[in-house]
């Protein structure tokens, strides 16, 4: 015996709103606020130079000659040469982060399954083969 | 097969279970090439800008040595994605397929890596339009300033209209720009003579080795898939191919090749003609790389070859968030009124619509790698899943069971490699951007607990399998 295909409720247009509203919320609280509040960025550091010049710079002649022809000077190019990323690793940072994507992919595969046995007991259960 | 498996257009909203009188579908009206200049198109332009990013990440050898393992990732994902999308040939790509593999909510979020992947992509490349055309002013001597943030803006709103009119002349205006914009890497690699090195390329005296020591290779994956994003878009125009089981894998795979002969030849140029510290957080590397030739013509048409690759990329990525989008909300994952197709254009206008605001809004404000950064970890989400979700396709419907289009060799290898690299790429994140990692995280968890939640009550059950295939093995 068949069982009776779930039906869901109805949304209203005021529900379809506040759904569209709220995803865009979402977008904007967890990727922009910590862009707008500068609580996201590159973990880096900045090495200052007094006077550089291109031998202080440690850039060859022929580094420094693409430099100028790019249209930079000794002093204009010391604040790209002195940036560099800091890898120094927060050991106990790196386990959380790793342990929210393990977590979240474990949650979300266990939850589909539980879904998707619903959606496959409705679609075959009543002994049809769906049509394309 | 059919055009379209679900009642569509004005018909969703509030859509009884009975088929609505009238179909509007997609239009079935593109070939190989269309998929691959989709494909090679959304991505030509990370031959462009962004790539580079990886140089600064690790300098300039752990650059290439990220473009060609990114090389292998993205050739994993184009076999897997091959054999599934020619077989589950739906609109949505990648979130069909999840929704008929793995399940809804895997589905609901696969479906929003793809809108956050492509969006975030979109706004790259209009916050790299805006500084190309800002700079190229500049160096044209124009009198004047140019303000950067109107051509983003208008980039945005001109690549929304152009979507909402019509996919056809989209994605034809996509394969000719594209093929300008490849012409334009070829043609400044012969003017760079790489027959004679040490003439106009000069990696005698510019490569430096590993200025981060090892870490640097692993910290440079992150920006090394800057090269490829974005081939997995093929899929999204699967319901608009004549022949999706012929189209899909040879789109898919040629463009796979365009882009590792394009991606090693953009490094050799690149770092054969800057100093890594520039070249590593360069906005327009190619379009410096000509200058640094100093051959105007060149410099002109390396100016429009980054124009056209940025304009290619941002019309794709419009195309393919807006039909993942419309795929959510005709299932209902989505409010339905996003499931609609344009009576006349039969276009999902207003997913198209939905996310233009969206995309003006974080390009006029967020630094590029930031943008760029976002994107690549919804990407890498997305493949993470896809190589789970292969080896579920094989188990529980194996060969012979299921008619396919094309069956990838060396199954699970190739998955297995794409799970490894997936995880080497995280930790490539993590250095340097962990916080973007979490709060990208963030996203999707909170978005996850709101469909579980809220969300799936509206979502009929059985309607959410529509091929035509045997039960699964194991249910």
């Amino acid at each position: 015996m068949s069982r009776r295909p779930y039906e869901p409720p109805k949304q209203s247009v005021f529900g379809q709103i506040v759904d569209a509203v709220l995803m865009l919320g979402l977008v904007v609280v967890t990727l922009y606020l910590p862009l707008l509040l500068g609580l996201a960025g590159g973990g880096s550091t900045t090495t200052a130079y007094d006077n550089p010049s291109w031998e202080t710079l440690k850039q060859n002649p022929t580094m420094a000659a693409q430099w100028e022809k790019l249209g930079f000077t000794p002093e204009s190019a010391a604040a790209i040469i002195g940036a560099r990323f800091d890898y120094s690793v927060s050991w106990m940072a790196f386990a959380v982060t790793a342990l929210v994507i393990v977590v979240y992919f474990v949650a979300m595969l266990r939850w589909s399954d539980r879904e998707y046995r619903e959606v496959i007991a409705e679609r075959f259960d009543d002994g049809e083969r769906p049509s394309a | 097969m059919t055009d379209i498996s679900h009642p569509i257009a004005g018909a969703v909203a509030g859509a009884p279970a009975a088929p609505a009188p009238r179909r509007v579908a997609l239009k079935r009206v593109l070939g190989p090439a269309h998929v691959w200049g989709l494909g090679v198109g959304i991505v030509l332009v990370g031959e462009f800008m962004g790539w580079n990013f990886a140089v600064g990440k690790g300098g300039a050898i752990a650059a290439l040595t990220a473009c060609w393992l990114a090389g292998i990732l993205y050739t994993c994902v184009a076999m897997i994605d091959s054999e599934i999308t020619s077989t589950v040939a739906a609109a949505g790509g990648q979130y069909a397929q999840a929704k008929h593999i793995i399940g809804p909510l895997a589905a609901f979020n696969v479906g929003l890596y793809l809108v956050m992947a492509y969006t975030m992509l979109e706004v790259s490349n209009a916050i790299v339009t805006g500084d190309l055309i800002e700079a190229f002013s500049h160096n044209m001597g124009l009198v004047g300033d140019v303000d950067k943030r109107a051509f983003m803006v208008l980039t945005i709103v001109f690549l929304s209209w152009l979507n909402y009119r019509g996919v056809l002349a989209t994605l034809t205006l996509n394969l000719v720009i594209t093929a300008i914009a490849f012409a334009a890497i070829v043609t400044l690699f012969v003017y760079a003579q790489p027959w004679a090195p040490g003439e106009t390329l000069k990696h005698g005296e510019l490569l430096t080795g590993l200025p981060y020591g090892g870490l640097g290779i692993l910290a440079a994956m992150h920006f090394g898939l800057w090269f490829y994003l974005g081939i997995e878009g093929t899929t999204q125009a699967a319901e608009e191919v004549r022949s999706p089981a012929r189209a899909l894998p040879l789109g898919t795979l040629t463009g796979i090749m365009t882009l590792l002969i394009a991606a090693t030849l953009t490094w050799y140029v690149g770092t054969g003609l800057m100093p890594w510290e520039y070249l590593g957080q360069a906005v327009t590397p190619l379009y410096d790389a000509a200058r640094l030739t100093g051959s105007a013509p060149l410099e002109i048409f390396l100016f429009f070859g980054t124009l056209f690759a940025t304009v290619a990329s941002a019309n794709g990525c419009v195309n393919d968030a807006s039909r993942a989008w419309f795929a959510m909300g005709r299932d209902r994952y989505m409010p339905v009124w996003f499931g609609a197709v344009h009576p006349t254009y039969r276009t999902p206008y207003r997913a198209i619509v939905f996310f233009a605001p969206i995309a003006i809004l974080f390009a006029i404000s967020t630094p590029l790698d930031q943008t760029i950064t976002f994107s690549i970890l919804s990407g890498l989400l997305g493949y993470t899943t896809m190589a789970l979700s292969i080896v579920m396709f094989r188990r529980k419907w194996p060969l012979g069971s299921i008619p396919r289009g094309f069956v990838h060799p060396l199954h699970p290898l190739p998955a297995v490699l794409l799970l490894l690299l997936c995880s080497v790429t995280y930790a490539a994140v993590f250095l340097g951007y962990g916080t973007q990692l979490l709060a990208m995280m963030a996203f999707y968890i909170a978005a996850s607990a709101w469909f579980v939640l809220h969300r799936y009550k509206y979502v009929r059950r059985g309607d959410q399998f529509t091929m035509a295939w045997p039960k699964p093995r194991g249910y």
